[in-house]
């Protein structure tokens, strides 16, 4: 049987790029980021368990230009993925569903967000 | 006519035997998560020092080793829920799907039963005075 070619909504090729779209992946990738920062918590963790070594190995890392960078962009994730989820409970609650409201609500996430993590780094390294 | 039973009907459930529950244990985890881990971030404005011996008995102080490993436990349940359900989204293939989803659930366990593993060793240390923590 020929493979019928049906219209698919939204299609990703026509769809109208807009702040809800954008933020609800984002929502996603942020998870799936913040998968390798539980591993990284949990690598501090039990290096500090090991002992001084193997602390200061992790340590060492976390702190070079890498491991800050992956740090910052955690931290980034982190206040965003907590700021949208609890926009996402309260739509599971049945409320802000309206357009502007979705949009207000989603501009104010992701400022919110980045605002946390400017006040979050200026406090942990004064 | 429907051929469903009485019961089947009042459970609603259908062929896959199951329901909500993975969609309620990911809010239920949410909502658990907004508390623990703002707790988290003002611990960690909070600390005087990252080097070991501040970390190490930081961890090992009861009410941080209770709260640390909810964190962790709660952080891994739902990053497993979520991880799950980005795999079976975009994995097709059923034998690399199978093989994903099993190593992502088996690294998220290890993951935190080495993390709790590790805080209790680090509050038994605390406790008996042994300092910073073992294995050297």
């Amino acid at each position: 049987m020929p493979e019928i070619k049906r219209p698919l909504s939204p299609h990703v090729s026509v769809y109208s790029w807009q702040v809800s779209n954008t933020l609800s992946i984002l929502h996603r990738a942020t998870g799936v980021f913040l998968f390798a920062g539980a591993l990284v918590l949990t690598a501090w963790i039990v290096s500090a368990a090991l002992g001084q070594s193997a602390y200061d190995s992790v340590l060492n890392l976390l702190r070079g230009p890498l491991g800050l960078v992956l740090l910052l962009g955690l931290s980034a994730a982190f206040f965003y993925h907590l700021g949208n989820g609890i926009r996402h409970l309260v739509w599971d609650a049945g409320y802000g569903f309206d357009k502007h409201v979705a949009r207000m609500s989603g501009w104010f996430t992701f400022l919110a967000a980045i605002a946390f993590t400017i006040a979050f780094w200026l406090g942990v390294t004064s | 006519m429907s051929l469903q039973s009485p019961l089947g009907k009042f459970l609603g459930l259908g062929s896959a035997k199951e329901g909500t529950e993975h969609w309620w244990s990911q809010r239920v985890t949410a909502v658990a998560l907004i508390p623990l881990t703002l707790w988290f971030v003002v611990a960690l404005l909070g600390m005087d020092s990252f080097e070991h011996a501040a970390v190490a008995a930081w961890l090992g102080q009861p009410v941080n080793a209770v709260l640390m490993i909810l964190v962790l436990m709660v952080v891994l349940h739902h990053s497993q829920l979520g991880i799950q359900v980005v795999i079976e989204d975009y994995v097709h293939s059923g034998g690399l799907k199978v093989s994903m989803l099993l190593g992502s659930k088996f690294l998220h366990v290890a993951a935190g039963v080495a993390g709790i593993y590790s805080i209790i060793i680090l509050s038994i240390s605390a406790l008996a005075g042994l300092g910073t923590g073992t294995g050297q």
